[in-house]
């Protein structure tokens, strides 16, 4: 079947197998590896892209759904070659280690502070429940969230 | 994982779904609940009808009570002010649904239509008294969640059917709460309860009380409404209803090596202890 799917800003037309999952049509048609393939249960959060804008779990969701849809992924986050304030706070914060779910853990935090700047330390944490980081402890990840929330909050 | 192979049909309307159902297959909504069930091979159908887009299918609406339809998101629901107002239990449990990922894409019709036993909707819709509508080729049927859910994933669904809409009464008038004990790991509910308490003046003149979660699927409990009934809620009342509940489920049990049901028999109790408190909080 053919899909229309406007991925980080640009129209991407393919004839997919109806069971193609959308992280293997970001991943393998459009060579997008940086939407990772954690649980692929929909629990871990390392596959999270933006569809219209809400935060979704692209492993869960079949590509012939997204058709006409706008997906942002972590490749697309960056704007005018300047990184997302998130990403820059994940790394001026050290939230990661081995770095698997980051794609994930910044697609989810950046929707997440868009809708609620200000958003408390315990919010970010409970709101990170989809998200699922091994290495961690979180500590630094809800750092760097933390700084982004209460700069929009601020701005 | 890939799902196993099928055709795929887009549906522009309920008829358009019906008629496709007729040559088989499962309907696709949000495919929060089917799709992970087609990867791990649970399930394979030939072919998906996606109604995904069909507008009246996601509509939450107010008039007297709600009708909410099949296709509304949990986030829709948790967030919608009218179901925040006519029940707000409904809107919470909504809201503890998986994370914010599956509860913008994860929906009400597919979520009782798939009726894991450890979801959170289905107690709250059997604890009020909501019916389920259904469409199927030979017309339209509405069926009392009570009934709807007969036992593990299995409900009153035939083949071809398909859920429309959900419709809660207004319980604006009562105390309600939905309060889970969730899974360590996985947030599901190992006991969830929901009541909905009518109050007049200091005496409870009516209660309504589901547990899901600890049983094979939500279970209305007589047992303890009655032991709420008709008095202030006091502790000696409210320790009877968590003794009565206990037996209301006793049927219905499910465990597991971590929560066997012993166990989730004796937190239901402790759950309906704190429901009730939350739903006077």
């Amino acid at each position: 079947m053919q899909v229309t799917i406007t991925v980080n800003g640009v129209d991407q037309v393919r004839d997919v197998d109806p069971r193609t999952l959308l992280v293997h049509f970001l991943r393998e048609e459009l060579d997008l590896t940086g939407t990772k393939i954690g649980c692929d249960t929909s629990q871990c959060g390392a596959c999270t892209v933006h569809l219209d804008g809400k935060v979704l779990k692209s492993c869960t969701l079949l590509a012939v759904q997204a058709d006409g849809a706008a997906i942002t992924t972590i490749e697309g986050l960056a704007e005018n070659g300047e990184h997302h304030p998130m990403q820059t706070a994940f790394w001026e914060n050290h939230g990661l280690q081995c770095g698997y779910c980051t794609p994930g853990m910044i697609m989810a935090s950046a929707a997440f502070v868009r809708d609620n700047p200000g958003a408390s330390e315990g919010e970010i944490r409970h709101y990170l429940e989809g998200n699922i980081c091994r290495c961690t402890g979180y500590h630094n990840i809800v750092k760097a969230v933390k700084q982004v929330a209460d700069a929009a909050a601020g701005a | 994982m890939w799902p196993s192979k099928f055709d795929y049909v887009r549906a522009g309307s309920v008829d358009e779904a019906l008629a496709s159902a007729a040559d088989g297959g499962k309907f696709l909504a949000g495919g929060h609940s089917l799709l992970p069930a087609m990867k791990l091979r649970l399930d394979a159908p030939e072919q998906l009808i996606d109604i995904g887009r069909i507008p009246e299918l996601q509509s939450i609406s107010a008039n007297g009570g709600l009708t909410i339809g099949a296709a509304a998101t949990h986030d829709a629901i948790a967030t919608s002010a009218d179901v925040q107002a006519m029940c707000g239990a409904l809107a919470s449990a909504c809201g503890q649904v998986g994370d914010q990922g599956v509860r913008n894409f994860g929906t009400l019709g597919g979520n009782i239509a798939h009726a894991d036993p450890a979801s959170d909707p289905p107690t709250v819709l059997v604890a009020v008294g909501a019916n389920v509508n259904i469409q199927g080729a030979d017309g339209a049927r509405s069926v009392g969640a009570e009934d709807f859910f007969l036992g593990l994933f299995e409900t009153a669904l035939d083949d071809g059917e398909l859920i429309t809409s959900v419709s809660v009464p207004d319980v604006s008038d009562h105390q309600s709460a939905y309060i889970k004990f969730p899974h360590p790991a996985s947030r599901y509910a190992i006991v969830g309860v929901c009541v909905a308490l009518k109050m007049d003046g200091a005496v409870c003149d009516h209660a309504h009380v589901a547990v899901g979660g600890a049983t094979l699927r939500a279970v209305r409990c007589a047992g303890a409404e009655a032991a709420l009934a008709g008095t202030t809620l006091d502790d000696a009342a409210v320790n009877a209803a968590a003794e009565a509940v206990k037996s209301d489920i006793a049927e219905d049990l499910i465990g597991d090596i971590a929560y066997p049901e012993a166990y989730r028999q004796q937190m239901a109790g402790v759950f309906l202890k704190r429901a009730i408190a939350a739903a006077q909080g």
